[in-house]
């Protein structure tokens, strides 16, 4: 009888920490800042948060895309390059789960910046992209100059590429989850199956809430 | 509680009778789990845990007939890689490279030993002098 009670009481406990994690709204991450502006004679204190900046690539049907390619879209970033032998493949597997999910979900997108522009170029990317089984515009392979994609991955709280004469680059094998405001949500290591589902999760998380809530 | 005991010890003797198998049984696991090992630190990342692959750029290690008819090559194509050459497994047709591996014809013959003996294959143990064997005839 004392064991059942212990048994139930197991099952309460786990039942109330399940209802605990379901989160209702995703985190900000980053850096954060305050402004203070007057409305109508008093301060209002605003927060500014940590969003990717401007920036100007071009993907694998030679098209340009910048920030405003993704107004009104919620977007997964990540860095590869396509002769890489280590965790790309890898990570590339798990994303085309995340691509099939939502590849047919018009304010979705995802980014993977190659690392890579001078073996990756827009021809390379296209046979990449053919191979891989992807078309449509909701996963984009962009190019642009090594400096500007390096400068770029700060801003995803990423840490920049390495460069390394054995293995070529060395890079985070982190998807990157964005917002309709262009701020940081989530942060998923792509080589791991368990943390891609927990991003598929986010992005339903995610766009269920700016459908929601009217842009701050 | 003595019958427990004695009915546990039975068990555990059944146990280890059955996991004792013959000689050549012992070889093909020893061989196969050293191979499982490696599989996931080389091999893994690219052709997938169930040697699935990745669409057209990957090749899948799931296509017996592949495997049987080029037998005689499994060892050259791990030792050596490939380098662009066309390969038609699965019924597609893979064009890409293959990073070379620097191990020792054992650790070949432990990883053609899982692969070969996974994923739906059943070919049987691969053997280190197989393996230096086909080595020798690496084109």
């Amino acid at each position: 009888m004392r064991k059942l009670a212990i048994i139930i009481g197991i099952v309460l406990l786990y039942a109330a920490c399940k209802s605990d994690g379901n989160k209702a709204t995703l985190p900000i991450y980053g850096n954060r800042d305050t402004k203070t502006d007057t409305v109508d004679g008093k301060p209002v204190v605003d927060t500014i948060y940590n969003t990717i900046p401007a920036f100007k690539f071009v993907n694998q049907y030679g098209d340009s895309v910048t920030e405003k390619s993704l107004k009104g879209d919620i977007y997964v970033a990540d860095f590869f390059f396509t002769t890489c032998p280590s965790i790309c493949p890898i990570m590339h597997r798990n994303m085309l789960k995340v691509y099939n999910e939502f590849k047919n979900v018009a304010d979705f997108k995802i980014l993977s910046h190659t690392i890579d522009p001078k073996h990756d170029t827009v021809p390379v990317l296209k046979k990449y992209a053919d191979a891989l089984g992807i078309n449509g515009n909701n996963w984009w392979l962009l190019q642009g100059t090594k400096e500007d994609t390096y400068t770029l991955s700060a801003s995803y709280l990423v840490s920049p590429p390495q460069e390394n004469a054995k293995e070529k680059f060395i890079h985070d094998g982190y998807f990157i989850l964005v917002d309709k405001q262009k701020r940081v949500r989530g942060t998923y290591d792509g080589t791991l199956e368990k943390e891609v589902d927990r991003l598929i999760a986010d992005i339903k998380t995610l766009r269920a809430e700016s459908n929601t809530q009217i842009a701050q | 509680m003595k019958f427990k005991v004695i009915a546990g010890l039975v068990l555990l003797l059944g146990i280890i009778a059955a996991s004792c198998g013959s000689e050549t049984d012992m070889e093909f696991k020893r061989y196969y789990i050293g191979g499982e090992q490696l599989y996931r630190e080389r091999c893994q990342n690219c052709h997938g845990k169930n040697g699935e692959g990745l669409s057209n750029l990957i090749p899948p290690l799931t296509d017996s007939t592949f495997l049987k008819t080029n037998k005689k090559l499994l060892a050259c194509i791990v030792n050596n890689g490939v380098n662009g050459q066309l390969l038609r497994v699965s019924g597609k047709s893979f064009v890409g490279n293959m990073p070379a591996n620097d191990i020792a014809p054992v650790d070949i013959a432990r990883i053609l030993t899982y692969i070969t003996n996974s994923f739906g294959n059943k070919m049987g143990t691969v053997t280190s002098e197989d393996v230096a064997r086909d080595l020798k005839d690496c084109k």
